[in-house]
């Protein structure tokens, strides 16, 4: 039997930087936009984007519980910038004025463009847990992690700040690894 | 002497530009002229809001000249809603950019729809931190527009017309420029080059992609599910929606019904699903008998 795949969210955002990155170390991918099509995938990847619409979108096509289920069956989960908002249990603003309802797997408080707007966008080296050389981080219009819950590991740091977290399955990223350098092969570390 | 493709600096810069793009890839970027039709637009699933003072459809019913929008209703777009905000500067006028530029807009249309202040050079945007996004008829446009630093292309289509045929002539221009590189020899090329009126070394690299170097959306005529699907079908990565939205009957199920569209382009029957009872889009244009001096799609070069 040949290994299940990799499961890319396509409702929107960068999912092809996500399926190149798979796709250079031969790693087996497919594009989830329904529920259906998740249920033969071995992990998930949520990639950035706009968090706004990937929730919305989410909702219509009825991928929440799947998303939470698939959580609990403990298979991994990864989500880089709008995905990392996605995962969090908490936005720092007002729900109603912003309309981003996300999934609360990651015990994080996160507040979206907390870098500032694309003209505060930067790149920059990040320090991983466990790997000795840093890897080059992609900040784009990145939400920042301001609060993070005692079950939650720090996996990734910027100038001591943290920008990555880990509890149990479920990976949040504030920068995309898939669109740098050196880092594109980190993602699959979670997986 | 250091050139835009040698500065390292400058080169890391384009990677945050057109990473942006990237992450506009798969959504809907509409036309709003005020804070309440930005929060429509972002509750209904944009990607980003091109913040404006009159949609092309009204630029083309009054006439006269159309300059930049006021920088203090961008800014209150820009405090309501979370999602990037767009605004256009007309083709060539760098001091329009340099304003856009310092009210933080998240990037800037170097646009036709406004009425040119240049009639031979465009904004050299490799001098800026915000990424621009410009217009094209055909894969020459495209290319030259890249090579001035744009890190985004989009067709013009012909805005505020609600009619797709020439969106769909600019993309099917773009995408067939693309094929043919592909499969010309390479000592073929610096004459293609001269051909498109092209940068030759982009003209290399795309011979060896097929593909171009930064994203590539749609625009200019964009009025239902169908063109959405239809415009993503011939390879755009993401729609403009201008007038379409906020002339039809109903704009808000439209926005929302077009944002679906963009992610199920490939998927008949959820296109049938979405497109079920929305109401009437808005009328259009016959291009055919537009007077020639109408026409924004021939403004730049």
């Amino acid at each position: 039997m040949t290994e299940q795949p990799i499961g890319i969210l396509a409702l929107q955002g960068d999912f092809t930087l996500h399926a190149a990155a798979l796709d250079r170390q031969g790693v087996a991918y497919v594009y989830v936009r329904q529920p259906e099509e998740l249920a033969a995938c071995r992990g998930l990847v949520i990639p950035g984007g706009e968090s706004t619409t990937m929730t919305r979108l989410m909702d219509i096509v009825g991928l929440r519980q799947p998303i939470l289920d698939f959580a609990a069956a403990g298979k991994p989960i990864l989500g880089t910038c709008a995905g990392l908002i996605m995962l969090a249990a908490r936005v720092d603003e007002d729900e109603r004025r912003h309309g981003v309802h996300p999934l609360g797997l990651l015990d994080v408080l996160v507040r979206r463009n907390g870098y500032g707007r694309q003209v505060d966008s930067f790149m920059d080296e990040v320090a991983v847990a466990g790997q000795a050389d840093p890897v080059q981080g992609v900040f784009i219009r990145a939400p920042r992690i301001l609060e993070v819950g005692p079950k939650v590991e720090v996996v990734a740091t910027w100038r001591g700040e943290t920008v990555g977290v880990r509890q149990g399955n479920v990976t949040g990223l504030a920068f995309h690894p898939e669109a740098g350098e050196s880092g594109v092969d980190f993602p699959i570390h979670f997986i | 002497m250091q050139t835009p493709w040698t500065d390292q600096k400058i080169q890391e810069r384009m990677r945050l530009k057109v990473g942006l793009a990237e992450m506009l890839k798969g959504g809907v970027i509409m036309d709003v002229t005020n804070a309440e039709q930005a929060k429509i637009a972002e509750e209904a699933g944009a990607v980003a809001v091109m913040a404006l003072e009159r949609i092309p459809a009204d630029i083309r019913r009054d006439g006269g000249i159309a300059r930049m929008s006021q920088p203090a209703m961008i800014k209150q777009i820009q405090d309501t809603v979370s999602i990037p905000v767009m605004a256009k500067c007309r083709i060539g006028h760098f001091a329009e950019a340099q304003i856009l530029e310092a009210l933080g807009v998240d990037f800037i249309d170097e646009s036709e729809v406004l009425t040119p202040a240049d009639e031979k050079n465009h904004v050299d945007k490799w001098a800026f931190k915000v990424p621009f996004v410009c217009g094209c008829r055909d894969l020459g446009e495209a290319l030259r527009r890249i090579g001035e630093g744009a890190a985004m292309i989009r067709t013009k289509g012909e805005a505020g017309s609600g009619n797709i045929v020439e969106a769909v002539r600019h993309m099917r221009q773009v995408q067939e420029g693309l094929r043919r590189l592909t499969v010309l020899r390479e000592d073929e090329l610096m004459h293609e080059a001269k051909e498109l009126g092209a940068p030759y070394h982009i003209v290399l690299e795309v011979a060896k992609t097929g593909r171009l170097p930064v994203p590539n959306f749609a625009a200019g005529g964009v009025a239902t599910p169908a063109d959405a699907s239809l415009m993503m079908q011939l390879g755009a990565e993401t729609v403009f929606v201008g007038s379409g939205i906020f002339k039809s009957k109903d704009p808000k199920p439209r926005a929302e019904a077009i944002v679906q569209a963009v992610t199920f382009y490939q998927d008949p029957a959820k296109l049938l699903e979405i497109s079920m009872h929305l109401g009437e889009p808005m009328s259009g244009l016959d291009i055919a008998t537009m007077p020639e001096d109408q026409k924004m799609a021939g403004r730049g070069w």
